[in-house]
């Protein structure tokens, strides 16, 4: 793929970030922050490029590990507390 | 089963797809939760795509790490106190920082040995390395700060933009030297001054600018996560990086506008210490001709309004007083008054972080209101309580344009009837500024820690008042 294709999604996808983003109710901004945190846990799909590297030396391999490690625990602590949060916000008729 | 690179391609587009309608649902809080799950799938299917894929031989690493990974986080979710909120969300910013380093790192490993180096990549992965680095430790000083592991007042020293800026050129030196010679030594020394680099700009910021800082840190982990994508090549994490990136840039403009400041002005300085010393409030407040009351007084004039307005501030979450504001408010509206909350913007360490309190609390959305939806009520409330909330509620921000904050937003509290203020000392708010709100006559005083004071109230309210 060439760099040039590479910006193009990039700038597109600016767009839709800044549009989707605007639409977001203020009183959800805190469970925002936590759900994008888990969503940029995607770099996850980096780690497991890096540690399933068929020749992937050790000094890699135990990059890999790691980044795996801390990007695992951002797509499971960001999505569950995300969803902690979301729990708790009911309406009036809730008894 | 091993999936083509097209079908590869195809999957990561579902979950592109599916992460944007997983922040669409936060539009309102009745989809937000579906919208939480289309992100689960989101990422599911990024996972499992990735690893059906041609490009992962080996899973002895991957299947520990995530293993790991999934306990540490869910229990991290599970357990963390909702006040704590902001201090979760630094370190999760920090760990997605030093998985983009690591990532870049090992990607550079990998490619050295398979000999597929060029200098386009070698600069991608530069850029990945600085962005994920200052992600990194400018996460790790906001959650010292938020945690109280170092202080949260702004540390300055003078020459330090251009400290700042000096390294932030020579960190882009080393990366450019790395690109064009391969030179291991420059991209260590690139990454070294990279983590210090996140270190001195956030250190200079004030506790109470928290806010936008981890705004500002949620917008970095997205740019990381986007140079990572860049590198590797692949769209899913370019187009995941750059909404991301947006997110936190468009929050941290929000809530810049709700402070009236620039983001120059926060990320470069300005106010933002941290009040100290808090002897006999009451004996200063008298000296400055600022009324006091008691908690009956206030009791009078709320247990028979038609409308009585709460504003939260920082203040009533360090005092954990939102679930006492909770029963006071379902006593006031058994008898027949309206209750209803009022959040500022910039209430509490982070956007929102109000709202999640009082959702904790189990008080209903559809009674918590935005400062643009509830400042036109004000004029027609009987009783305006503020529970740790202080320069939000500054009139001088509207008439006193030689005042430090004129210019901000704030809650037109100074026009409800009457005016109770619970407040534990008579420091000023962050800003240093004096509140002009102290001094109407329609205001008074109530000196305590929020909490004991909203029992204080419930327990005057159940006790039939007067």
């Amino acid at each position: 793929m060439s760099e040039i294709a590479a910006l193009y999604i990039f700038v597109l996808a600016c767009f839709i970030g800044y549009y989707v983003i605007w639409g977001v109710t203020p009183s959800l901004h805190t469970p925002l922050v936590a759900l994008t945190n888990a969503i940029s846990g995607i770099v996850i799909v980096g780690a497991l490029l890096v540690s399933g590297f068929e020749e992937a030396g050790l000094g890699a391999e135990i990059m890999g590990f790691f980044a795996v490690l801390l990007a695992s625990i951002n797509v499971f602590g960001g999505f569950l507390v995300t969803n902690r949060m979301l729990a708790m916000f009911k309406k009036k008729d809730r008894k | 089963m091993e999936l083509t690179a097209n079908a590869q391609a195809l999957a990561y587009l579902v979950s592109a797809i599916l992460f944007i309608l997983a922040l669409k649902g936060l539009t309102h809080p009745k989809s937000a939760r579906n919208g939480n799950y289309f992100g689960m799938a989101g990422m599911a299917i990024a996972i499992g795509a990735t690893l059906l894929g041609s490009e992962v031989q080996s899973y002895g690493f991957i299947i520990a790490g995530v293993a790991a990974g999934a306990v540490i986080g869910s229990v991290l979710a599970a357990r963390v106190e909702m006040t704590a909120m902001p201090q979760l969300v630094a370190a999760l910013h920090s760990f997605v920082g030093m998985a983009a380093v690591l990532v870049a790192a090992g990607t550079f490993l990998n490619k050295q040995a398979a000999g597929q180096l060029n200098a386009v990549l070698m600069g991608e992965l530069s850029a990945g390395i600085i962005i994920g680095a200052i992600t990194f430790s400018g996460s790790v000083i906001a959650f010292g700060k938020l945690q109280g592991l170092i202080s949260g007042a702004p540390i300055r020293f003078s020459g330090q933009h251009m400290l700042n800026a000096a390294i932030a050129l020579v960190t882009v030196a080393f990366g450019v030297h790395f690109a064009l010679t391969e030179s291991m030594s420059s991209l260590i020394i690139m990454t070294l001054l990279a983590f210090v680099l996140g270190f001195t700009l956030i250190i200079p910021i004030g506790g109470a600018d928290m806010p936008v800082i981890i705004s500002m840190l949620n917008s970095y982990s997205g740019w990381a996560a986007a140079a990572t994508g860049f590198t590797l090549h692949n769209n899913l994490l370019i187009i995941v990086g750059a909404i991301v990136g947006f997110s936190g840039a468009i929050l941290s403009y929000i809530m810049c506008k709700a402070m009236n400041r620039s983001i120059i002005n926060v990320v470069f300085g300005g106010f933002g210490s941290e009040a100290g010393g808090e002897s006999s409030a009451a004996a200063m407040a008298v000296e400055k001709g600022v009324k006091s009351a008691s908690i009956e007084d206030a009791i009078y004039w709320m247990e028979d309004a038609n409308r009585v307005i709460i504003i939260p501030g920082y203040g009533m979450a360090v005092a954990q007083a939102q679930h006492a504001l909770k029963e006071f408010m379902e006593l006031l509206e058994e008898r027949g008054v309206e209750v209803k909350f009022a959040i500022h913007p910039v209430a509490g360490r982070m956007p929102g972080h109000m709202n999640v309190l009082l959702a904790e609390a189990d008080i209903a959305y559809d009674h918590v209101l935005e400062m643009d939806e509830i400042n036109p009520d004000f004029p027609t409330t009987d009783v305006a309580l503020v529970v740790g909330a202080n320069d939000v509620t500054n009139p001088a921000a509207r008439t006193d344009p030689s005042s430090p904050i004129h210019g901000m937003p704030i809650l037109d509290v100074d026009k409800a009837r009457n005016i109770y203020v619970i407040k534990r000392s008579m420091n000023p708010g962050y800003s240093g500024v004096d509140n002009l709100l102290y001094y109407q006559d329609n205001c008074s005083l109530i000196f305590g820690d929020a909490k004991e004071v909203a029992e204080g109230l419930v327990t005057a309210l159940k006790g039939g008042g007067h």
